[in-house]
């Protein structure tokens, strides 16, 4: 089954172009659909969280994003231009390796369970990604990487390998580590669903600082309703790998219109 | 004749045998380092080709015996026009076979190092190289370290099988000795308590306190 | 070099030959592994101290023993004292204790592996040591042990050819003949190369399928 990929535009044009968007996007796991025919548009500076039961399809949306799963329909475009597609004879083709690495440098990732370098110290893990990828000098990663590590409240943990961190200092390490490398979108799968209660808020104050910044284009998969609703601009609830409605935060959560939304979220509520 | 008459007379003869010992035991440690890397990582290669004659590797040197691999390399492959002396032939023997063990404890390791790992470095944007070498094989290299410490005592076992072409090792020597003596417990045991102590006292200490210090290093302790 | 197909042909019957005596030495010496392993790791679990350190010492001197001096050992020390044992005795006797050494720290893996909860439980309905390991503990150490187990009857496979330094007439002792009677290498080495692999590929296969099966079987 191959798709007309005259479809799909050789990149994004116009005055307003997201900084992500996902067009026609399917995910498919042999006869399991996980996501069916994805639309999402994300505008640049914009924070979108992606709330849903388990199983929704929720972390697919990022891990496609960051290219961790390849996608099997629909083309995805970051800042106007495809990401896992390229043009080729004026049509889209599945993009070359060496693509995918120039757009990919635009988007970095905080996973649910930090993945830090075992065996690199908190600075160490900051610039690798600068000094090995990006070839920028060491010092000026070093010193890049500090400013970072305070922002996060980690500068005086810098020589601290991973082991020796609690999980919310190791996911403040994580974060720094990912904008270390400037990227225009951050990605942030379920950062506090490790995390032990009283250190989520560690986290969650870094995430919002990067909110009131407003340079970062910013998708966030939780489960912490409360702050989605604090610090979103929009909210999409996925529901059976296909958005069941979005919304900005004070409509769904005061007013939300789908009956599914409804059951989700008193059921979340009933929970806390 | 007392045990101590037995040693003055052939001690120096063993220790001479111990000390061929133990270079063919450094020298066929080295090629199963270097074959068990080259392997480990071709085993893992998405190439089918490269894959494939990585597999057929492991499983012929795996599946004969180190002794069939020795007499074949020794008698067989100069009728191929591949000639090397006894000594040469020996560690080399020592070290294909032993690498191919090495070679599943490297790819073992390899996919033993978190899913998370890869998908960081990869959400960081490094090539599969960088992966590979800043990311993956220093964790994988700490987790096997462990099984190393054996392989590295079968592979100094394995060495005794050199005898058998004549390398004037130490299992050559103590065969040499009760030929000519009789003194089967005094030789053989005394060889096998050189063997037992060079490989308790020495090898596995080393290989220990080698793994703590890459755990420290590493920043696992 | 050309490979001599009828020689092969001619010499092969006495190749099968030697593959049946070779399997006879690998099984035999593991029947004596399987059960001397067991009696290394019973008595490291007993709670007299300086059996247990005297054993466990014993069985690391074994391991880290070349197992083809042991073979000598055993076959050249019964005459100094008078006792003469055949190849094949000798043989097995050293085959089958270099191997149970290593079976016996297979089994203790397994046995380690049995959560200390079993142990208490099964205090808690008041069995005896011999039922709880009869009934609770072997049963549950058996599964993670046979791919130990497998590996090592492989293992034994492989190392029958060390036997024939003492003139055990197995495929290696046979290949070795022939070669030093017709100068010519490249078959007999290879034909029992072959023949290897022919036995062991599909034995480590099947260990590992049975292996699969048992899992299965105590839905584990």
């Amino acid at each position: 089954m191959t798709e007309d990929m005259s479809q799909y535009p050789l990149q994004l044009e116009g005055d307003n172009i997201p900084m992500v968007r996902f067009q026609n996007v399917r995910k498919s796991y042999g006869a399991l659909t996980v996501l069916d025919n994805l639309n999402l548009d994300i505008d640049m500076g914009e924070m979108v969280t992606i709330i849903g039961p388990s199983g929704s399809g929720k972390t697919t949306v990022l891990r496609m994003l960051m290219t961790l799963e390849t996608i099997n329909g629909g083309v995805i475009y970051v800042d106007g231009e495809p990401l896992t597609h390229m043009e080729k004879n004026g049509v889209l083709v599945p993009a070359s390796p060496a693509h995918i690495r120039r757009i990919r440098s635009k988007i970095g990732m905080c996973f649910q369970h930090f993945n830090l370098f075992p065996h690199m110290t908190a600075l160490q893990n900051c610039i690798e990604g600068p000094v090995q990828v990006l070839g920028m000098p060491r010092k000026k990663a070093e010193a890049r990487s500090l400013e970072l590590l305070d922002m996060v409240g980690m500068a005086d943990k810098r020589d601290q390998y991973p082991s020796r961190l609690s999980g919310g200092q190791q996911q403040r390490v994580a974060i720094a580590r990912a904008l270390a490398m400037r990227p225009k979108v951050m990605l942030f799968d379920e950062v506090t669903s490790a995390l032990d209660p009283e250190v989520i808020g560690e986290v969650t104050n870094v995430i919002r600082k990067l909110v009131d910044a407003h340079s970062l284009t910013m998708l966030m998969v939780t489960h912490q309703m409360g702050f989605a609703k604090d610090i979103s601009d929009r909210v999409c609830f996925f529901f059976n790998g296909a958005i069941e409605e979005q919304a900005a935060p004070s409509e769904l959560f005061e007013n939300p219109q789908r009956e599914r939304t409804q059951q989700f979220l008193n059921a979340v509520l009933e929970a806390n | 004749m007392s045990y101590l008459e037995f040693l003055q007379a052939h001690g120096p003869r063993m220790l001479d045998g111990a000390l061929i010992t133990l270079v063919q035991f450094v020298l066929a440690t080295v090629v199963s380092v270097g074959i068990a890397l080259a392997f480990g990582l071709m085993r893992l290669s998405p190439n089918r080709a490269v894959k494939g004659f990585a597999t057929v590797y492991v499983e012929i040197f795996r599946g004969t015996s180190l002794l069939v691999q020795l007499f074949w390399i020794f008698f067989v492959l100069p009728l191929f026009g591949i000639t090397m002396d006894k000594f040469t032939a020996g560690f080399i023997a020592v070290g294909l076979n032993m690498g191919a063990y090495g070679a599943e404890l490297v790819r073992g390791a390899i996919l033993a190092v978190p899913k998370g790992q890869w998908e960081a470095a990869k959400a960081i944007n490094m090539t599969p190289a960088q992966r590979m070498r800043r990311i993956i094989l220093p964790q994988a290299f700490v987790i096997m370290l462990p099984p190393w410490g054996n392989l590295v005592i079968e592979i100094l076992k394995g060495t005794a099988l050199v005898a058998l072409i004549s390398v004037t090792d130490l299992m050559f020597q103590a065969r040499q000795i009760n030929i000519s003596t009789f003194l089967s417990v005094q030789t053989f045991g005394t060889a096998l308590i050189l063997y037992y102590v060079f490989a308790r006292f020495c090898v596995t200490p080393f290989m220990r306190s080698f793994e703590r210090k890459m755990a420290f290093k590493i920043g696992r302790a | 070099m050309q490979w001599r197909w009828e020689w092969t042909w001619e010499l092969l019957p006495r190749f099968l030959d030697a593959t049946g005596k070779t399997l006879m030495a690998a099984g035999g010496g593991y029947a004596i592994a399987v059960v001397l392993g067991l009696v290394l790791v019973l008595a490291q679990r007993t709670p007299f101290r300086p059996l247990t350190v005297v054993v466990r010492e014993l069985v690391e001197f074994i391991r880290s023993t070349p197992l083809l001096l042991q073979v000598f050992f055993v076959f050249y020390v019964g005459p100094q004292f008078g006792i003469n044992l055949s190849p094949w005795t000798s043989g097995l006797i050293a085959i089958g204790l270099h191997y149970g050494a290593y079976l016996s720290e297979v089994y203790r893996g397994g046995i380690e592996s049995v959560p200390k909860g079993q142990w208490e439980a099964a205090t808690a309905i008041n069995m005896s040591t011999v039922q709880t390991y009869r009934r609770l503990i072997i049963p549950q150490a058996l599964p993670p042990a046979i791919s130990g187990m497998g590996n090592y009857l492989v293992g034994i496979f492989k190392d029958t050819p060390m036997l024939s330094v003492i003139g055990v007439a197995e495929l290696m002792h046979t290949a070795n003949a022939v070669g030093a009677q017709s100068y010519r290498y490249l078959e007999p080495y290879t034909m029992v190369g072959i023949l290897f692999l022919a036995i062991s590929l599909p034995t480590a296969f099947f260990i590992t399928r049975f292996e699969q099966w048992v899992r299965r079987k105590m839905g584990m």
